[in-house]
């Protein structure tokens, strides 16, 4: 069976203010499934992610999604960012949901009666109907992340663009949401790219790992990636791959 | 005190201005921007005095420098560091030229008086129509510009990824304070603008009101304040900014106290 690619990338470049960030991306992402998205600070995960947004400009090579051709404003993606405003902190996540309903159109932030059925529908998705009644600023990290997850489902995308949505996170709460993200992107068959600093509480959860070091992309299957010679040698240092006797993969770094 | 047509003038002018400082007050606040609120009216205040000394109308003064300024500020980068620093110098140099405009002028106390107080007794039929039709306009232009404001204020990246032109609206935003701003001028004086935009709305915002309800509740507070020290103006023969500075503070405070 041949499937389509949610993401394909040829050749492609992009630069932001003049300077080159990547360089010829050669990728593709099947639909279905859960990318892992590493690479050091700077590396230009977020830059990748804009670009399938049709934030960051292609300066050559050719980017599509579901075959058709990458453009601002696709209501088939769903996005996280990766900064959040303080704003809003006495609204309330309903509020902050509904925001997003068709904000895109002048006029009056009315909300239809769909409208509110679809934020309900997504803030059940994701166990968070007690969250949509608390003001913003009373909210934890992972209650937030919670809720910004909701976000994204709203419109039903078929891809799913997170903007490092562990970041923050105790140990236990990334876990948490990364679990919860798997259990959502499989009920609603969704494409997620995940960018994380951390691969160890993705893993279980994510079946293809993209690397973004010195302005290459590199994807694999996991157990192709997630090794300790071939993480070594894209990070540019020593890295170990520890299975723990519980079934758990554990990554750590030289000079931790 | 309806009987006196100056009373029932300043009750229909302030209640122009409270109707869309209100509303705009509730985006300064979510926003966090009521400093460039502030801002806006100081290079008003310049625009007005000019206006005065080459005997233009100062309110198409204020409006003129209120509207202009805000598009500017709106279009120049939004780095907010450095941008107060910006904000802040902009506005001393304003006032610094208001200062001089006024010295220029040879009856210049009770003009600068009512700059910076306000003059809300005093206005005029004319005054009136364009106070009105300066608030009609910028509801409209509020009406349609404010579910991507709304959007764009909670969530910018995302906003920006669904077609949302954040400069385009950011700017439009700040043309529409400096609008409200001058028209505040006119019933509190520029140094009281944040009674009538900034207090009004910040309080609808304490109250956690839904955003809809919320700028209603702003306009709703706005005018309560405006009307509320027109009439204890009347009562006690103490300036109509007292007291609105007074009851702008009251009901913050007391917005906070319900919050739960
Ligand atoms: N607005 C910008 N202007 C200029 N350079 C930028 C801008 N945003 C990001 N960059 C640069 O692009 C590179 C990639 O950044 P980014 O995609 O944010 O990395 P990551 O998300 O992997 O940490 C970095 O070197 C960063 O300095
Ligand atoms: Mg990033």
């Amino acid at each position: 069976m041949e499937c389509e690619a949610a993401v394909s990338c040829h050749d492609v470049t992009l630069a932001i203010g003049g300077r080159t960030v990547l360089s010829d991306v050669c990728l593709s992402v099947e639909a279905g499934s859960f990318v892992g998205l590493f690479g050091p600070n700077g590396a230009g995960k977020t830059t990748f992610l804009r670009a399938l947004l049709g934030l960051v400009p292609v300066l050559s090579g050719e980017m599509t999604l579901f075959g058709a051709s990458v453009t601002r404003g696709n209501r088939g993606v769903g996005y996280m960012p990766q900064s959040r405003t303080p704003n809003g902190g006495m609204l309330t996540g309903r509020d902050l949901l509904a925001s997003g309903l068709s904000g895109e159109k002048w006029g009056l932030p009315r909300v239809s009666r769909e409208g509110s059925a679809e934020v309900e529908a997504a803030l059940e998705a994701v166990d968070a109907a007690s969250l949509g009644g608390r003001r913003l600023g009373s909210l934890s990290g992972g209650e937030r992340q919670r809720l910004l997850i909701a976000q994204t489902l709203l419109g039903s995308p078929r891809l799913l663009l997170l903007d490092e949505p562990l970041a923050s996170l105790d140990p236990v709460r990334m876990r948490e949401v990364a679990l919860l993200l798997r259990e959502v992107a499989r009920k609603r068959g969704m494409t997620v790219i995940c960018s994380a600093h951390d691969i160890s509480p993705l893993m279980g959860v994510m079946d293809t790992v993209l690397c973004l070091v010195r302005g290459r992309a590199r994807i694999g299957p996991v157990d192709e990636v997630v090794t300790g010679p071939v993480l070594s040698e894209l990070y540019g240092a020593q890295v170990e791959v520890c299975h723990a006797p519980s079934g758990r993969v554990l990554v750590s770094a030289d000079g931790l | 005190m309806l009987a006196y047509d100056f009373m029932r003038m300043a009750f229909a002018a302030s209640a122009c201005v409270a109707l869309l400082a209100g509303p705009v007050g509730w985006f300064l606040a979510l926003r966090g921007q009521s400093f460039a609120g502030h801002a806006l009216s100081h290079i008003a205040f310049a625009g007005a005095a000019g206006a005065a000394l080459l005997g233009v109308s100062p309110l198409a003064g204020l409006l003129g420098a209120a509207v202009l300024a805000g598009g500017a500020m709106g279009l120049t980068g939004r780095e907010t560091g450095e941008r107060d620093v910006a904000i802040g110098l902009v506005l001393s140099l304003a006032m610094g030229f208001g200062v001089l405009f006024l010295h220029l002028m040879t009856r210049s106390t009770s003009t600068a008086m009512a700059l910076l107080f306000g003059n809300v007794l005093g206005v005029s039929a004319g005054m009136l129509a364009s106070l009105a039709g300066a608030a009609v306009g910028g509801l409209a232009a509020l009406g349609a510009l404010s579910r991507p404001l709304l959007f764009a204020s909670l969530q910018p990246e995302l906003a920006e990824a669904r077609g949302v032109r954040l400069r385009l609206v950011s700017t439009l935003f700040l043309m529409l304070v400096g609008a409200a701003t001058a028209e505040c001028a006119q019933i509190t004086g520029v140094l009281l603008v944040f009674t009538l935009m900034v207090g009004p709305g910040a309080a609808a915002q304490r109250l956690g009101l839904a955003p809809l309800a919320g700028m209603v509740c702003a306009a709703v507070l706005a005018l309560g304040e405006a009307w509320g020290g027109l009439a204890l103006s009347w009562w006690t023969d103490w300036p109509v900014s007292f007291w609105i500075a007074v009851l702008s503070v009251v009901v913050f405070f007391l917005a906070g106290l319900r919050r739960l």
